[in-house]
């Protein structure tokens, strides 16, 4: 970690680069948002932009039911609720006796509701606030750790299954006439979607870590004409407002997700004002 | 009882029609025993037999409701179901796996979806990932086989700009690569315009001559259903009537579902 810090040092000619937070930040959003501009490639081609946000205010749930179960370690409690959420919520929506999208309103705000009451109790809710808008630069070299981990787990589900979750995407009877486990590919996504979103929240926050997921692939959408322009912008859009949104924030004072979230959606009203010209 | 007979008169016209067939040989038989889909205490499909050989078109009609798309879902094993299907090699009277090839009736493809027919091509039939880069083996390979259907032009074409004929071509070319035992399409020509149809037409004809399969249709269209279809099974819960066009469209049933007389059908 000292090397990297060294190199850092020498190579950013920034005043900021003394400070080991601003350094850490650095790193984990270099990590972070790669991935969601991978991950939101397929949130949205398979229309789960609503699924990732309910999945993302389930955060709370999972701190309150982790307090009440005796799990001191929040990180653990939380990955675990949103991964049996976000089966439960694929399993009710195979059974098609309701629309997906008032499935997901219904299991989330309940969900939510439940989360808030367990953490008001005695009136120190206040304690949990930080995690609404999140807080990267209190990120410790050892989580940064854990997302380096999420990372390479992250690239290898992709590499092996990307091909697969598309087809299911495109139609799920013809990926099981191709002999495609189309159930397992949701599952496996929807999970890795949970870990993924449980993970970084504390430092992006609740309420815009969705507009994290979906603005960069969004924005990619709108010039990128197959799947490889299609997630190298993506990743290129998200890597960008991610940097730039945390140098920005430090000479700004500002909060470091929101700032983030307004370069990403900057980018997308560029590229959807670009879109018509290229696509023709 | 009745199902056996039918079937024999089924095989014995299968025999006939072989001699001027030169891929499809005839010999593949598929099965269908009783199959039943129950959805809670409702049944959908009620003890369902069908039979059938390679280098035939059965064609499935019946109204809305009839069950007809969850019959093929029940076949493509989607949904829990109760009964059996067997397929036979004739020559060698074995058993074998039945590879099922499906032609969907619509895909979930939105707007502005940066991805060619390359891209979602190459998902069914390789494992490289195609995000990461695209294999000049695979182009040529899916190339080859949308040709077959008339569609390489497509390849490089985003797949959500498609018209409804064009992207029914590469589903087609999707569904035979690589070549099923049983292909199965659901309303092909839904959302297809007058050339389309024919170009379809001449695609399902193309099938029939020269490739070893046998092709299930769910169809509303009477036209193609009297030009193609070797057998026809009008479906309400289970099989009213079977057999051919002109057989079919005089039974009671056939004008109860559909009205009018002989030729009151319309397309």
């Amino acid at each position: 970690m000292d090397t990297l810090y060294e190199i850092m040092e020498k190579l950013l000619p920034f005043s900021w680069v003394e400070y080991n937070f601003m350094k850490n930040a650095l790193i984990a959003i270099v990590i972070i948002t790669p991935l969601f501009g991978i991950l939101g490639t397929m949130i949205i081609n398979n229309r789960m932009a609503f699924f990732s946000d309910s999945l993302g205010h389930s955060a709370l749930t999972g701190i309150a039911v982790g307090s009440i179960l005796g799990i001191s370690d929040t990180n653990i409690s939380m990955v675990l609720y949103a991964i049996v959420f976000a089966l439960l919520l694929n399993y009710i929506k195979r059974r098609k006796t309701l629309s997906t999208d008032t499935v997901i309103s219904v299991f989330s705000s309940f969900s939510m509701a439940i989360g808030l009451v367990i953490l008001s109790r005695g009136g120190n809710f206040s304690r949990y606030s930080s995690l609404l808008v999140g807080d990267i630069l209190s990120i410790t070299v050892g989580e940064i750790g854990l997302l380096s981990i999420i990372f390479v787990i992250t690239l290898t589900y992709w590499f092996l299954c990307f091909n697969r979750l598309n087809s299911v995407g495109i139609n799920i009877s013809l990926a099981r006439s191709k002999n495609i486990a189309s159930s397992l590919m949701e599952d496996s996504f929807s999970a890795l979607i949970a870990i993924i979103v449980m993970l970084s929240i504390k430092w992006i926050g609740i309420l815009i870590i969705n507009a994290l997921l979906i603005l960069p692939a969004a924005a990619s959408r709108n010039i990128a004409t197959n799947m490889r322009e299609y997630h190298l912008f993506s990743i290129m859009i998200a890597i960008f407002s991610g940097v730039n949104g945390l140098i920005l924030s430090y000479y700004m004072g500002t909060a470091t997700g929101p700032t983030v979230v307004i370069i990403a959606a900057v980018i997308f009203f560029i590229t959807l004002f670009i879109s018509p010209t290229r696509n023709r | 009882m009745l199902h056996n007979k039918k079937s024999g008169q089924q095989s014995r016209r299968q025999a006939t029609d072989g001699h001027n067939n030169d891929s499809a040989c005839g010999l593949h038989c598929i099965k269908v025993n009783d199959l039943t889909v129950h959805a809670g205490d409702q049944t959908i499909i009620d003890k369902v037999n069908l039979h059938i050989h390679c280098g035939r078109v059965t064609a499935i009609i019946g109204r809305n409701g009839a069950g007809k798309t969850t019959l093929i879902r029940a076949i493509l094993g989607e949904i829990k179901h109760s009964g059996h299907i067997e397929f036979m090699d004739l020559k060698d009277k074995t058993m074998k796996n039945l590879k099922v090839g499906y032609v969907p009736q619509y895909v979930n493809i939105e707007k502005n979806t940066p991805m060619s027919v390359y891209d979602m091509f190459a998902g069914y039939v390789s494992n490289a990932p195609v995000f990461f880069k695209k294999s000049k083996k695979i182009y040529d390979m899916i190339k080859k086989q949308l040709s077959i259907f008339d569609a390489e032009d497509l390849i490089d074409k985003r797949a959500c700009d498609l018209s409804g004929g064009e992207l029914q071509r590469v589903l087609l070319a999707i569904a035979i690569t690589p070549v099923p035992n049983l292909l199965l399409l659901d309303e092909p020509v839904s959302g297809i315009d007058r050339n389309g149809m024919e170009l379809f037409y001449k695609n399902i004809q193309k099938l029939k001559e020269s490739y070893d399969l046998a092709m299930i249709v769910i169809s509303h269209d009477f036209e193609f259903v009297s030009r193609y279809a070797d057998h026809v099974i009008l479906l309400d819960k289970t099989i009213l009537k079977e057999g051919s066009f002109d057989e079919v469209r005089q039974c009671d049933d056939f004008k109860k579902v559909f009205g009018g007389g002989i030729d009151g059908y319309s397309i």
